[in-house]
């Protein structure tokens, strides 16, 4: 006890990215969950008419501090160990529940978010909620401790699935030893496949924040070569292919296609000049920026093309070094 | 602000309400042509469009867009909804129009995140 005093009580204590990062997650999660996912699905439950000595047992034994009482299978109130502590001081515990019980029922919905019954919880100051379903009926009830499980249970799941292809993936370049290692990532994209125009890029991106590229360069890469696929989709007779080169220095993104090429290689690369049609505007592309943002992506850009024969793009990145995937014979990454 | 936060200033209704709300945003960005977004939008910004395809939502995950807003009340394609669910990304249709959504942001603390995109 007295080192988490400490603790709180340091001044300017530091919290580490990898703190920010749980706690967000823990909030992140209070949202996502459902409390029907949480929650105590098999309750006890007592009638209106048992006595008041029948449950003071039935507590007792489940050593719980309260039941929901259900009529007819709906809700009718919640009886709690205080209820009962009242029907002792009158010595009147041979009194039926629905003397004592507590009618106004404070509860939760069955896909309410578990944020919303942890707001329940403070604003009402209960030990624990009936969970009901859109009709009203009695479908669970939940605790403080359920929440607290649920969210553990949930961050080990995460934990588990990413970090393990986090982990695999980053470890790639250090675990396979060679003179030069590089990963290659292909991808067909088909002309005028606007609808998925990027899911290349998208993957791309992703692998590349799996390999352990930091955020700015995997943004940096992902920019460059969406902007070259939807150049694929727009402009090209048939498609084309993304070629992807990745190595612990260096980032190689090439595009290549089989026409129908550009007239004026000079003119593609001016600002602003474009030869999209009114389709593709609409889409909110085609303003003549796409070579031009690749470029400010990009250390060195190649357009390459040859009328009535094809395109190639190649853009190439150089990893400054506290942004290159770790090698086993990287020598700045021995201690 | 959080996504949250920032749907109840705007008047918006979440259309994946699935996804996290709680991601947070540090600024905005107003534009419908995806070009501009990609050469000069900042990391963790709103984005603010009248353009409602699948393509908003790509640009969106490119450029690490936290949400999006569709002005006027616009509605995106269903596909543009579901490609937004699954990469995790927020859409929010507001009842305002660009102007003033931009001023409300503005006023609630959110300032642009848009670089001017020069040359």
């Amino acid at each position: 006890m007295s080192s988490l005093q400490e603790l709180q009580g340091r001044k300017g204590r530091i919290i580490t990215d990898k703190d920010a990062r749980e706690i967000s997650r823990v909030e992140e999660l209070s949202y996502d969950l459902k409390v029907n996912e949480v929650m105590t699905r098999d309750v006890k439950t007592v009638a209106p008419e048992l006595p008041m000595s029948n449950v003071l047992e039935i507590l007792r034994i489940g050593r719980i501090s309260g039941v929901p009482v259900v009529q007819n299978g709906e809700m009718a109130g919640i009886l709690s160990i205080e209820d009962i502590v009242r029907a002792m001081e009158k010595n009147d515990l041979a009194a039926p529940v629905d003397k004592y019980m507590s009618r106004r029922v404070v509860s939760v919905n069955n896909y309410d978010s578990v944020v919303k019954a942890i707001e329940t919880f403070s604003a009402n100051r209960k030990g624990r909620l009936p969970v009901v379903d859109e009709n009203g009926k009695l479908v669970g009830i939940i605790t403080k401790g359920d929440i607290t499980r649920g969210i553990l249970n949930a961050l080990q799941r995460d934990y588990h699935e990413e970090e393990l292809r986090r982990y695999r993936a980053s470890h790639l370049f250090e675990d396979i030893t060679s003179d030069r290692t590089s990963l290659i990532l292909r991808y067909d994209i088909k002309a005028r496949d606007y609808l998925n125009g990027g899911q290349a890029s998208s993957h791309i991106k992703r692998a590349l924040l799996r390999l352990g590229a930091t955020p700015q360069l995997a943004r940096q890469c992902g920019i460059a070569i969406y902007e070259a696929e939807m150049n694929l989709i727009i402009h090209t007779d048939h498609g084309g292919t993304i070629r992807v080169q990745i190595e612990p220095h260096r980032i190689l993104m090439q595009t290549t296609d089989d026409g129908p090429g550009i007239p004026d290689v000079t003119k593609a690369l001016t600002p602003g000049w474009s030869t999209a049609t009114q389709e593709v505007r609409d889409m909110g592309f085609g303003a003549g920026m796409g070579l031009v943002n690749i470029q400010r992506c990009v250390d060195k850009m190649t357009l390459d093309s040859t009328l009535g024969k094809g395109t190639k793009l190649l853009m190439e990145i150089i990893l400054r070094p506290e942004e290159r995937f770790k090698e086993t014979d990287d020598p700045e990454t021995v201690p | 602000m959080n996504v949250k936060e920032l749907a109840g200033i705007v008047n918006g209704n979440v259309l994946n309400p699935s996804v996290s709300l709680s991601g947070h945003v540090k600024g905005g960005c107003g534009a419908d042509l995806m070009s501009d977004v990609l050469a000069s939008v900042k990391p963790d910004a709103v984005l603010l469009t009248g353009l409602c395809n699948v393509q908003v939502v790509r640009t969106a995950q490119m450029a690490d867009v936290r949400a999006i807003v569709f002005v006027r009340g616009k509605m995106p394609q269903t596909d543009t909804i579901a490609v937004a669910t699954q990469e995790g990304i927020p859409l929010i249709t507001s009842p305002f129009g660009m102007f003033e959504l931009c001023g409300r942001l503005y006023q609630a603390g959110l300032h642009s995140l848009e670089d001017p995109v020069t040359d």
